[in-house]
């Protein structure tokens, strides 16, 4: 395992073709299952493809510690190459460079805000707590209601305009 | 020294563990609401900690062990956690300035422990670091709310830190496991950290306006396996299906 360090920049699918593409093309499918508006790919969780003959491997990363998602990713990762007509898959977790929310992809943010939960503000080494932006009426005047919500990765905010309460994904 | 990392693994696993079940006991029981999940979710980082811990201690151990059977079939003097993590949570000013002393104490330790020669300790510690750093935040902000608070809030802080000033001492004496690591690396120099967390505790309290209160009956032998009665009895509970119906599985 390599020693730990966050620079490694987000690997997203860069411009791959034949089976490198095909499999990236599969894993951008799979969903988060709390968050399902964002994809695997969308986090950063997936780290790294390997191919060795038949042997498939996916090399993913999990987000917080405890995060029980992780289990059902590793599932549905499984299912989605099976239903693609793969069968050989191995699927490894390796924890350094330890995930952070800077390898969330701008389209994820965007698609997080839309869904209704506010995207992580700034990054992994700042870990905001004001400013946060109401994903639903855009008014930065918000209050923080609990460092932790629904799940490991969320705050509870409130609008202190349009009164309603939302998620804020946390810096990590 | 094979050994000895393997102790000291346990040893992070149990404690982690341990405090994760305390915590998880508030659930359905806190004062309010979203008070209440973040204590539990607090419990399910600690409980992530620990699985890696165990995890990686398990492949240590080599065949026939695995994170379930090191957390479920070990006795308690088996166990090596800080004997604070197994206290009864009493109350919530004790659950409050436990998790804070314990999150300052993995706050400066997880940050020693990222430049561990062991490289998966080191994974471990760098990925953990980032959630103690919101666990110290909240239950900082907690003894503050609540020392400098009503007189009565003042008051259960002030005989919360009376009630766990015994098992502070444990946080910095090396055990043998720890010395011997120390050589090569692996494991964190704890003496270098107390001052560290003095120092953050201290800054703390002056904004609480609470008062450290030195102890003349120092608890230390919970990472040798010398506890409380405490802990077998959560022990009993949190192992009771495994004992009942052995490799059980979900």
């Amino acid at each position: 395992m390599i020693k730990s360090s966050n620079n490694i920049k987000v690997l997203k699918s860069p411009p791959l073709e034949g089976w490198e593409a095909e499999i990236w093309n599969i894993l951008e499918t799979v969903c988060d299952p709390e968050v399902p508006v964002l994809t695997i790919t969308d986090l950063g969780i997936v780290r790294d493809v390997k191919v060795d003959g038949e042997l498939i491997e996916i090399i993913i990363t999990p987000t917080y510690t405890g995060c029980p998602a992780m289990d059902m990713i590793a599932m549905n990762i499984r299912l989605a190459l099976i239903e693609n007509g793969y069968s050989n898959i191995k699927i490894t977790s390796i924890l350094s460079p330890a995930w952070t929310t800077d390898w969330m992809t701008e389209t994820g943010k965007q698609k997080l805000q839309e869904y209704g939960i506010a995207p992580p503000k700034g990054n992994a080494e700042t870990i905001a707590a004001d400013g946060i932006e109401c994903p639903q009426c855009k008014s930065i005047n918000t209050k923080l209601i609990s460092e932790f919500g629904s799940t490991a990765c969320k705050a509870l905010y409130k609008c202190e305009d349009c009164k309603e309460p939302f998620d804020y994904f946390k810096c990590y | 020294m094979k050994n000895n990392l393997i102790n000291y693994t346990l040893h992070l696993a149990d404690s982690t563990l341990i405090l994760s079940h305390r915590n998880s006991e508030w659930c359905g029981h806190g004062p309010i609401l979203e008070q209440d999940i973040a204590l539990t979710n607090i419990a399910l980082d600690l409980l992530g900690q620990s699985r890696n811990f165990y995890q990686y201690a398990a492949t240590l151990m080599g065949e026939g062990f695995d994170e379930d059977k090191l957390a479920y079939l070990r006795d308690a003097n088996e166990f090596k956690n800080h004997l604070i993590s197994e206290q009864p949570n009493v109350d919530w000013a004790v659950t409050i300035l436990r998790q804070f002393y314990f999150s300052c104490f993995q706050h400066f330790f997880y940050n020693e422990l990222k430049n561990s020669n062991d490289e998966q300790l080191a994974a471990i510690a760098t990925k953990a670091l980032k959630e103690v750093t919101y666990h110290l935040r909240w239950s900082s902000e907690w003894v503050i709310r609540l020392g400098d608070g009503t007189q009565e809030s003042n008051n259960k802080m002030q005989n919360s830190v009376q009630a766990l000033k015994d098992f502070i001492d444990e946080f910095f004496v090396m055990s043998h496991y720890e010395t011997t690591l120390l050589t090569e690396n692996i494991s964190v120099d704890l003496g270098k950290i107390k001052l560290l967390w003095q120092q953050k505790v201290n800054d703390v309290f002056e904004e609480a306006t609470l008062k450290f209160v030195p102890s003349n009956n120092k608890q230390i032998g919970g990472k040798n396996g010398n506890h409380s009665e405490h802990l077998a009895i959560l022990l009993n509970e949190m192992q009771v299906l495994q004992r009942t119906y052995p490799n059980s599985v979900w």
